[in-house]
């Protein structure tokens, strides 16, 4: 029985399986919150399921809610990979979101197969942008990334606050917010097929977009020589430096890439969701969310691509918790759980001396 | 041989048919050990023998799976160190332990400080450190930071430690690895003091060497079997290596005469600072030629590990000039020399060498990755790159067998080194530099390495080789080259030199420069 991978063997070592079991423990910790609140774990957990899985209207509203979640998670677990830890992924969602909003309005008679390609780019090089500003501050002056992405999250928010209140953007009516973009500039399937198929009103095909770019950055990690860099820089930037790899370029190609999809993710929520930008009282969240998906899918980019429809499918169903009366944070208490224990995922590896006990007292 | 304290009627460690079982691997195989008062004993092991295993069941980090240990004749159990501290003994580890921001006394006192109410008493403490300093002639300076001394004087603290809590049995694992040899030297003789104080210490090496010179019985170990006990002075290097690895193993290089040819690497007026801004190089002249070994004497800190970086593109000098075939490289990224013909063996295999995480395949071309062989275009070729991992693992015996795969941080020291040899010899370029090659290597490994150097001087390459064992570059180099304070200060040729020489021109002195 030595000489074999037992069961407890597999668990300890598999990071898929200890995912699951953070998921599990996730829930159970958001049940013994249920049942102090005096509420029905069954019920409420039955909402939840309930509202995921009950019609193609909810599936599709999770999947619409997911699929900014999915593009942040690549920006953040790319980051993760190539050594860099991209804590602005907020800022540059910010600035991809509010880029793709002006082109989106200013060019909005040109026909979608040229706008809404326009507006993409314009996402991605706006948040492209906010990461490699970051990197060249940290190559010249060797400061602290963190720190600048940190001070760049809240520039963006106040940029974009800025730049809704032009003239040009800003809603006619007394709204706080920006016009609406352009019809042609969305991404919402055709109306047709929504009441056919019964799915939400905002319903879009920029699913397709994400899973498009969940293949592309397995591929560039995975099968290419820029892959292999960056993971180089990402291990062991002093190795990858007498290697002959230059480590700041890789820094700022890093950045720039993770930039690029953050703003991707903030232009596929505005084209399919919102279709306008308000006035922000708060930070959106959207890049700090990016983090816990890109840790539940353990930075891989198909884990991402089921972590970020986890993620939309969690938020979309606990705003129903309330018709059980059951608070919505508890999803909030759910997620929490479930990062910790990613977190600290390598305790699960403790399960292999579970076997050692029988043999107590053996001598 | 310094004289001997060993007594031979009172037996402080017994380790009796030791067996420790990991799984279904077996790391300890019945192995006894005896060491009595005031002796030096040194387990002899290849890397991954089972020496450290054997020590830490005696430190009470491990349990022995059955065989039994007896500390001054009672049957100890021991279940962890401060049992193994109780019964007197104590350890210094190859990695030093020590907060860098106290003091000598702050990490000496660490953890039994003397107090006064709720307040340390760092007065007392200071005085006991001095005294048991002054006791055992381990001069320190109480008041340094560890941050500021030496790896010498770090390893006194590290040894003081031991004896302030009170051990009468010193476990030194591999305690000469980070040392220059006048270090070497020092230590040896502390060592004596202590065993003429009534000390016993056991000491994990690989080396030698430094066996013959200070200790009195040697136990080895070999692949978790006990080999056996030996009388120091009644064996010969050559037999303790062959006992080690089971086997016959050459210290003789084969090494043809061979007239040098074309000068490959000219360093001229070399100037550079190191990490402090602080001038290291002051005007470094060198030449290496092609099927010539050039070996660099020095004392670590004389601007060697300063030198290279330069050379390799890791460091911009402030003057001077550097050319590999009449190319100029001065500070020129470390692409740009390679593609002219620099290749190296890093000094530090883990952070420069070796990128840990990657599969020994990916870090066989960490600079090749992107030629045509391994890449079609953006595209990584991995078939390609593992066809050639598979045959260099073979070609140069690295282990275990099939490992291109796996990631490179879980081979051993050994094999890890065998990846960069690899690495750098099937990168085929003009000039090969090694820093240190065989650090922290056994005496299989250290063979296998010198074959390669060897051979690619015998190929017509020029070999920089900078080392901090004498001996070694005594051993393969044709000349050697002695620095001192950032200059080279005296060139001998390898087969004239004489040891006790090289350390005095080294150490600055005798030389016209």
């Amino acid at each position: 029985m030595d000489n074999k991978r037992t069961l407890l063997d597999v668990i300890a070592d598999s990071k898929f399986i200890h995912t699951i079991l953070s998921i599990i423990i996730g829930f159970i910790v958001g049940a013994i919150f249920l049942v102090v609140m005096g509420i029905s774990v069954t019920d409420a957990y039955g909402t939840l399921l309930k509202s995921v899985f009950s019609s193609t209207k909810n599936i599709s509203y999770c999947i619409v809610y997911g699929t900014p979640y999915i593009v942040v998670g690549l920006s953040v677990a790319f980051s993760f990979r190539t050594g860099v830890f991209n804590i602005g992924a907020e800022g540059q969602f910010v600035m991809g979101s509010m880029a793709a909003c002006v082109v989106g309005i200013l060019f909005g008679s040109l026909p979608s197969i040229i706008l809404i390609p326009l507006c993409f780019l314009a996402a991605a090089a706006a948040g492209a942008l906010w990461g490699v500003i970051v990197g060249f501050l940290k190559n010249k002056w060797g400061i602290n990334e963190v720190l600048s992405m940190i001070m760049f999250n809240w520039t963006a928010f106040y940029l974009s606050n800025y730049i809704a209140d032009f003239p040009a953007i800003h809603n006619e009516g007394s709204a706080e917010a920006t016009r609406n973009v352009s019809e042609h500039a969305r991404t919402l399937l055709p109306a047709g097929l929504i009441e056919k198929f019964n799915l939400c009103p905002t319903a879009n095909w920029g699913i397709l977009v994400a899973i498009l770019l969940t293949i592309v950055i397995y591929f560039i990690i995975e099968k290419t020589t820029l892959g292999y860099e960056l993971k180089a820089v990402g291990f062991n930037k002093s190795a990858a430096e007498y290697g002959g790899i230059s480590v700041n370029r890789s820094i700022l190609t890093a950045l720039a890439i993770s930039g690029a999809l953050a703003g991707l993710g903030g232009s596929l929520q505005l084209l399919g969701m919102g279709g306008r930008i308000s006035i922000f009282t708060s930070q959106e969240g959207f890049g700090f969310a990016g983090i816990v998906v890109a840790l539940i899918g353990v930075s891989n980019p198909f884990g991402v691509l089921i972590a970020g429809l986890f993620y939309g499918a969690l938020t979309y169903s606990g705003g129903k918790l309330n018709l059980v009366k059951a608070p919505t944070q508890v999803v909030d208490i759910i997620v929490g759980t479930v990062v910790f224990f990613i977190a600290i995922s390598s305790i699960f590896g403790a399960v292999r001396y579970l076997k050692k006990s029988p043999q107590k007292g053996g001598r | 041989m310094a004289q001997k304290h060993v007594d031979l009627n009172t037996k402080v460690i017994e380790m009796r048919n030791i067996v420790k079982r990991f799984g279904n691997f077996t790391a300890n195989d019945g192995i006894n050990l005896t060491v009595h008062k005031g002796e030096i004993h040194a387990i002899l092991g290849e890397n991954g023998a089972g020496k450290s295993t054997l020590m830490n069941q005696l430190y009470g980090l491990y349990k022995p799976t059955s065989g039994e240990i007896l500390i001054n004749g009672k049957r100890l159990e021991m279940n962890n160190p401060r049992d193994a501290i109780a019964a007197g003994i104590g350890m210094v580890h190859q990695h030093f332990m020590l907060v860098q921001p106290f003091t000598v006394t702050e990490n000496i006192v660490l953890g039994t400080e003397p107090v006064k109410g709720v307040r340390l008493d760092m007065q007392t403490a200071r005085r006991n450190v001095q005294e048991i300093s002054e006791r055992y002639g381990l001069s320190i300076d109480p008041d340094a930071k560890i941050e500021d001394i030496s790896v010498g004087m770090q390893q006194r603290v590290e040894i003081l430690k031991a004896l302030y809590r009170g051990a009468d049995i010193l476990i030194l694992d591999e305690p000469t690895a980070s040392l220059t040899p006048q270090e070497i030297v020092e230590l040896i003789e502390i060592m004596h003091n202590l065993t003429a104080d009534g000390k016993s210490i056991i000491l994990i090496t690989h080396k030698l060497k430094e066996i013959k010179e200070s200790a009195d019985y040697c136990t080895i170990i070999r692949l978790g079997k006990y080999i056996g006990t030996v009388n120091v002075d009644e064996v010969t290097q050559d037999e303790l290596a062959s006992m080690m690895v089971g086997r016959q193993v050459t210290f003789v290089v084969d090494k043809p005469e061979q007239k040098p040819g074309d000068v490959v690497l000219e360093v001229k007026d070399l100037h550079g600072v190191d990490y402090r801004n602080v001038e290291i190089l002051r005007g470094l002249n060198l030449k290496v030629r092609r099927g010539e070994i050039v070996g660099i004497a020095g004392i670590d800190g004389n601007g060697q590990t300063e030198l290279v970086e330069i050379i390799t593109g890791l460091r911009k000098a402030s003057g001077g000039s550097i050319t590999i075939n009449g190319v100029d490289i001065y500070n020129k990224p470390p692409r740009f020399g390679f593609v002219n013909g620099v290749s190296s063996i890093p000094a530090d295999r883990q952070k420069h060498g070796l990128v840990l995480d990657f599969s020994v395949e990916e870090n066989l071309v960490l600079q090749n990755y992107k030629e045509p062989e391994y890449a079609n275009g953006i595209l990584i070729n991995r078939s390609a790159i593992h066809s050639f991992a598979t045959k260099a693992i073979e070609k140069y015996d690295i282990r275990p067998a099939n490992c291109e795969g796996r990631p490179a941080g879980t081979l051993s020291g050994g094999n890890q080194q065998k990846v960069i040899i690899a690495r750098e010899v099937e990168n085929n370029k003009d000039l090969l530099i090694a820093v240190n090659p065989t650090r922290g290597l056994d005496v299989g490994a250290i063979e296998f390495v010198h074959k390669y150097i060897v051979e690619q001087r015998n190929k017509g390459k020029a070999v920089l080789l900078v080392s901090f064992e004498l001996d070694e570059i005594m051993s393969l180099s044709d000349r050697i080259d002695v620095i001192y304070s950032g200059k080279i200060v005296s060139e001998v040729a390898g087969k004239d030199a004489d040891e006790n020489e090289l350390g005095l021109m080294m150490a600055g002195g005798g030389t016209h420069g």
